[in-house]
C-alpha cells in the first residue's frame, strides 16, 4: 500500500513496526484482544506512511485507553468518555496532525455517548477505533452498553434487562460517513481497514470486536470458532457480491423489501447478489447491513460504509481564510480601533 | 437655559421588546463620542419576550455619564424613562427624589396599569407627585410623525424607542448628527428604517423642545480623561479582545471550545466574529466537551479557553482536574451569575468564589483571578492567559454579570506597548522529558505534537517526577502534589505589589475583590472627603495572592470584606492570614451594591 498524501505531511524515509513500538510494559492481560489491535495499529501507521511525529492517539479512560502508553507516538490520556472531544481540540488547533483515538464500550456509548454522536456528526477528520468488549474490564466485569439483554454480570446477578446499541447504527444515525467493523482474531484485515480510515476525511469509525478473557470470555465465539465462523461472518469487499459461508455458497440478496441470505444455485444466482458499494452514500442499504447479525444473517465485517462529505476542519479552515482574505481587521490593533473610537487631546 | 451638572444617571426602562438596550447603547456611544466618562449596565429579563405589560418583562438600560471620573453606573436615576406602567413600577423605586419621568401617556391604560400591578392610573393618582413628570404620547406621535410611509401601526410603534431617546437628546443638549450618520451605516443611507429612524428621533427631540419640557436642560461637560483614544466596551467584549491580545502577543493560535450560557454567551458571539484573527471558535456539544476541546487544543500548541457560567463551572470540573495533571496552559473565564444551579441567570453575584478557588477533586491548585471593571476585563483577561502560558497551568478568570454585561470607556493600548509572553517550548535537539522543569518557576516544557524527537504522553494518571511514566510510588505522589502546588504559589513572584487608596495605616481597611471595586472606591473617596479615616484595596489576584497581603492588613485595626455573597473571601482571608479578624458586609440578592449601603456600612465601624 502507498503512504497517503493528503495535507498531513508524510514521512521522507519509509518507517517501520518498530519506529511506533514504545519502551513501555504492555499490561493488558494475556490473551486480550488488545494485544492484536496494537499490533495491527503499528503495522498500518508505517504504511499510512506520515511522519511518526504527525501521530497523535488520544483516549479515555477503560482497558483500550491505556492504549496510548504503548504506541510510541504523541499521546493524550484523557477522562472517561471525553476522548472525541480532546481529539477534536488536537485536530482543530493542528488539522496537520493525523489524529487516532482509541476507546472502548463503556467510554464512547455510555458516559461519553454524546461527545460520540457529535464528533461524528460534525464529521471531524479523527480515526476512532473502539474496542467493544462488550463489558467494563478496569472496573472489573459490569455490564456495559453493548451488552446483549440478559447477560449475567456483576451489576445484573439476574440479567440485564435492556437493550444494548448496535455501534454500527449510532454511528449511521450521527450521520457518520465511515464506518468499518472487524473482529480481533482478523489482524489483516484490521489493518487494511485502519489505512482506509485514515485514508477517509472526516471521522471513520471502526470497530472492532474484543474479547475480554476475564470478564466476558467467548463473548464473540459464534464469530471466531473455526466450525461456526464462516457461516456467522460476511467479509465486505468493495465491488465485490457479499458472498459467505464455509463453502462460498451464500450470498445476501435483496427480496420483498427486505435483505434475505439466499443460497447460490438453489434459490438465487450470482446476479442476484448485492454488490457492496461501501462508498455510494446508500445510507437504508448501509444501515441494513449494520443491523444484519446472527442468527439470521452473517455478521457483515469490512467497511460497511465510506462516503464523502466535507469535514469540518477543513470547512472552519476555508472560514478562516475567506475572513483574512476580506476582513480589515488583520490585527489587534486594528480591532481595537474599529468602530466607535474618539480621541482626547 | 442650560444648567451643567457633574454627573447625570439615566435609566431606560421598557418592555423587553421596546428596544431599550438599543438606545441605552446609542446613547452611550454617544456620550462616549461627547467625552463624558461613563458606566452602563443593561438589566433584562431571563426571558425573550415576556408577557407585555409585566413588570416581570421590563427591560432597562442605564447609564451614569459624568465630567468627572464614574466608577459605577449609578445607584439611582436623575432620569426615567418608562415606556409602560410595567416599567414605572418596577424602576420608581430607583429614580432620586424630583427625578425626571419621561411616560408614554398612550400606554398608562386602566389594562396596562392593573397588569402591572397598580389599582389606579399613577399618572393621577398621587404616586408620581414627588418627581418632575414628562407626559409625552409617545405611540401616538410615533405613528403620526411616520404617516406619510403608511406603515402598520406595529411597523410604526418599532421606532417609539427613538422618540423616547429624541426627548433625551433634548433634555441633554445633544446633537442628532453622529446619531443620524450611525442610522445611515447601519441601515444604509437611503434605506426606509435610516429615513424613519431619523424623523421620528427628531420628533421626540422637537416635542421636548415645544413643551419646554425642563425649565433648563443638562449639560455634562466632557471629561478630563488622560489623552489617547477611547471606546465604550463591555466587560464581555473586552475579555474577548484580552484573549485575542494575548494569542496575538504570544504568537500562537487562540482556540475558543464554549457552550452558550448567560451571561458568558458574549464572548463565544464576539471571538466567532474575529476569524480574520485566526481565532477558532467551537461551540461545543456541551460544557465538558467545550473545556476538553480547549484543552486538547492547548496540547496540540494553541492557546485553549474557554467561557461558561457557575452551571457550566460546575460541569468542567472533572477536566479542571485533567488541566492540573497534565500541566497544560489553559484559561477558564467563568462570569458568573447567581446561583446555586440555574439560579438567576441574568442577576449577578460573587458566589463561585468557592468554586473557583476549592471546586475540584484531589490537590488541585488552581490560580483565580478576578477582573474589576468592564475594560480592565482586557488586562485580566491577557494576564490569565499570560500566567496560563507561562506557568503551564490552567488559570480561572473570574467575571460576573454586571461586568460582562456592564460598560465603560475603555483607553486604548497599543500592542507594542503590551509585556511579552514567553511559552516555555521545549528546545529542539534537546532529549525531551514531559515533567523536567525549571528548577526557579518548576513550570514543564511544552512539547508540541508534529515536533521532532519529543514524542511523548501525558494524562490524567499519576506520572512520575521528570519521566512521565505511569507510577503509583507513594513518594513520588507527595513529590508531583507538592511540585504542582509549588509551582502555582510561584506565580505570586510575578504579580504586582497590592495597592490601598486612602490611608496607609489606621482604623479600618476595607476590603472587595473584582467587581464591587467600583462602588465601594466611590464610596471610599466620598468618605475620604468628608474626612473619615478609611483606607480601600481591592483584589484582582485571589489564588495566589499578592505577597504584601499581610503586610497591608497589618496596617489596620478592623478589615471589612464586602462582597457579593455570604462571606466567601472573608472566609478564605480567615484560612490564609487567620492573625486579623474580619468584619463582613454581603449581599445575595443577585443586585449590585449601591454606594448608599456600602458608605452605611462604612460608617458603622468608624
Amino acid at each position: 500500500m502507498k503512504p497517503i498524501r493528503n495535507s498531513i505531511e508524510t514521512s521522507p524515509v519509509e518507517l517501520k513496526k518498530e519506529d511506533f513500538v514504545s519502551d513501555q510494559t504492555v499490561k493488558w492481560c494475556p490473551g486480550c484482544g488488545s494485544h492484536i489491535i496494537l499490533s495491527a495499529v503499528e503495522n498500518a501507521f508505517p504504511r499510512i506512511g506520515y511522519r511518526k511525529e504527525n501521530f497523535v492517539i488520544v483516549s479515555g479512560i477503560g482497558c483500550s485507553s491505556r492504549f496510548p502508553y504503548y504506541v510510541n507516538t504523541y499521546g493524550f490520556h484523557g477522562i472517561h468518555g471525553r476522548a472525541h472531544a480532546i481529539a477534536t481540540g488536537v485536530k482543530l488547533a493542528n488539522p496537520g496532525l493525523s489524529v487516532w483515538v482509541s476507546t472502548g464500550d463503556g467510554d464512547s456509548l455510555a458516559i461519553g455517548g454524546n461527545h460520540f454522536i457529535h464528533v461524528i456528526r460534525r464529521n471531524v477528520d479523527v480515526n476512532i477505533i473502539l474496542f467493544n468488549n462488550q463489558i467494563y474490564g478496569l472496573t472489573k466485569g459490569q455490564f456495559s452498553p453493548t451488552t446483549p439483554r440478559g447477560t449475567v454480570t456483576k451489576t445484573s446477578p439476574d440479567g440485564t434487562i435492556e437493550d444494548s446499541f448496535n455501534v454500527g447504527q449510532l454511528v449511521l444515525g450521527a450521520q457518520g460517513t465511515f464506518f468499518a467493523r472487524v473482529i480481533d482474531n482478523m489482524p489483516q484485515l484490521l489493518s487494511e481497514v485502519l489505512y482506509l480510515a485514515a485514508k477517509h476525511d472526516g471521522t471513520s469509525m471502526v470497530e472492532v470486536l474484543q474479547n475480554c478473557v476475564i470478564f466476558n470470555d467467548k463473548a464473540y465465539e459464534h464469530l471466531t470458532n473455526k466450525e461456526t465462523r464462516d457461516d456467522n461472518i460476511l467479509i465486505l469487499t468493495p465491488d465485490e457480491p457479499m458472498i459467505f459461508g464455509k463453502n462460498r455458497d451464500k450470498g445476501i440478496a435483496w427480496k420483498e423489501g427486505k435483505l434475505v441470505v439466499v443460497e447460490l444455485g438453489k434459490d438465487a444466482s450470482l446476479q442476484d447478489i448485492l454488490v457492496h458499494r461501501p462508498y455510494e452514500d446508500n445510507f437504508y442499504l448501509h444501515t441494513m447491513l449494520c443491523q444484519m447479525m446472527p442468527p439470521q444473517y452473517p455478521l457483515p465485517v469490512g467497511v460497511i460504509r465510506m462516503v464523502k462529505k466535507p469535514t469540518f476542519d477543513d470547512l472552519m479552515v476555508e472560514q478562516i481564510n475567506r475572513a483574512k482574505e476580506t476582513s480589515n481587521i488583520r490585527c489587534v490593533d486594528d480591532l481595537l480601533n474599529s468602530g466607535s473610537v474618539f480621541e482626547i487631546n | 437655559m442650560v444648567n451643567e451638572k457633574e454627573s447625570v444617571v439615566i435609566k431606560f426602562a421598557g418592555d423587553s421588546g421596546d428596544g431599550m438596550q438599543l438606545i441605552g447603547n446609542i446613547f452611550s456611544d454617544n456620550s462616549a463620542i461627547f467625552g463624558n466618562d461613563l458606566a452602563t449596565f443593561p438589566d433584562y429579563p431571563a426571558e425573550i419576550r415576556a408577557p407585555r405589560n409585566t413588570v416581570a418583562g421590563v427591560s432597562g438600560f442605564q447609564v451614569h455619564i459624568g465630567k468627572k471620573r464614574i466608577y459605577t453606573f449609578g445607584d439611582f436615576c436623575d432620569i426615567l424613562i418608562a415606556m409602560n406602567p410595567a416599567s414605572l413600577k418596577a424602576n420608581l423605586k430607583w429614580a432620586k427624589k424630583g427625578a425626571t419621568i419621561i411616560l408614554d401617556e398612550d400606554a398608562f391604560t386602566a389594562e396596562a396599569c392593573q397588569k402591572a400591578g397598580y389599582s389606579s392610573n399613577p399618572l393621577n393618582d398621587g404616586t408620581l407627585g414627588a418627581f418632575h413628570v414628562i407626559k409625552a404620547p409617545i405611540t401616538s406621535l410615533t405613528r403620526k410623525t411616520l404617516e406619510k410611509f403608511q406603515l402598520a401601526p406595529k411597523v410604526a410603534d418599532r421606532s417609539k424607542n427613538m422618540f423616547a431617546l429624541g426627548i433625551i437628546y433634548y433634555l441633554l443638549n445633544r446633537k442628532l448628527d453622529l446619531t443620524f450618520a450611525y442610522f445611515e451605516k447601519k441601515f444604509g443611507k437611503d434605506s426606509l428604517a435610516t429615513e424613519t429612524n431619523k424623523i421620528v428621533l427628531e420628533a421626540g427631540y422637537n416635542f421636548a423642545e415645544n413643551i419646554e419640557a425642563v425649565e433648563s436642560k443638562i449639560h455634562v461637560p466632557p471629561a478630563k480623561l488622560e489623552k489617547g483614544k477611547y471606546r465604550n466596551i463591555t466587560g464581555n467584549i473586552a475579555t474577548a479582545w484580552g484573549l485575542l491580545a494575548a494569542a496575538e502577543k504570544a504568537g500562537l493560535q487562540l482556540f475558543l471550545g464554549s457552550y452558550p450560557i448567560t451571561p458568558a454567551s458574549d464572548i463565544l458571539i464576539e471571538l466567532a466574529k474575529h476569524k480574520s484573527l485566526g481565532v477558532k471558535v467551537f461551540q461545543a456539544e456541551d460544557e465538558i466537551a467545550a473545556i476538553t476541546s480547549a484543552l486538547g487544543a492547548s496540547f496540540a500548541g494553541a492557546l485553549g479557553v474557554t467561557t461558561t457560567s457557575g452551571p457550566g463551572l460546575s460541569l468542567k470540573t472533572e477536566a479542571l482536574g485533567l488541566a492540573v495533571m497534565t500541566e497544560l496552559p489553559l484559561v477558564i473565564v467563568d462570569v458568573q451569575r447567581a446561583g446555586p444551579s440555574t439560579g438567576m441567570p441574568t442577576k449577578a453575584e460573587q458566589s463561585d468564589l468557592y468554586h473557583a478557588l476549592f471546586g475540584r477533586t484531589g490537590e488541585a491548585p488552581i490560580p483565580v483571578i478576578a477582573a474589576s471593571s468592564p475594560s480592565n476585563c482586557f488586562y485580566y483577561a491577557f494576564n490569565a492567559a499570560k500566567i496560563a502560558l507561562e506557568h503551564m497551568t490552567p488559570v480561572i478568570l473570574l467575571t460576573d454579570g454586571f461586568l460582562g454585561n456592564g460598560s465603560q470607556l475603555f483607553r486604548i493600548p497599543r500592542m507594542a506597548d503590551m509585556p511579552a509572553i514567553h511559552p516555555p517550548f521545549a528546545k529542539p535537539g534537546e532529549e525531551y522529558k514531559p515533567y523536567r522543569r525549571n528548577p526557579d518557576t518548576l513550570v514543564r516544557y511544552w512539547a508540541i505534537p508534529g515536533t521532532e524527537g519529543m514524542r511523548h504522553r501525558i494524562g490524567g494518571l499519576e506520572k512520575e517526577d521528570v519521566s512521565g511514566i505511569v507510577t503509583t510510588d507513594p513518594l513520588n505522589h507527595q513529590k508531583m502534589v507538592e511540585l504542582r502546588k509549588n509551582k502555582v504559589l510561584k506565580i505570586a513572584d510575578d504579580l504586582p505589589s497590592q495597592t490601598v487608596t486612602g490611608n496607609h495605616q489606621g482604623d479600618l481597611l476595607v476590603v472587595s475583590w473584582g467587581s464591587t471595586e467600583g462602588v465601594i472606591h466611590a464610596a471610599i473617596e466620598e468618605l475620604l472627603q468628608e474626612g473619615y479615616p478609611v483606607a480601600h484595596t481591592n483584589f484582582n489576584y485571589l489564588f495566589p495572592l499578592p505577597a504584601n497581603t499581610a503586610d497591608i492588613f497589618s496596617h489596620y485595626r478592623k478589615i471589612l470584606v464586602c462582597e457579593l455573597n455570604s462571606g466567601q473571601f472573608a472566609n478564605y482571608l480567615r484560612m490564609c492570614f487567620p492573625q486579623f479578624t474580619y468584619l463582613q458586609y454581603n449581599k445575595i440578592q443577585g443586585l449590585p451594591f449601591t454606594q448608599v449601603e456600602i458608605k452605611e456600612a462604612i460608617l458603622k465601624y468608624l
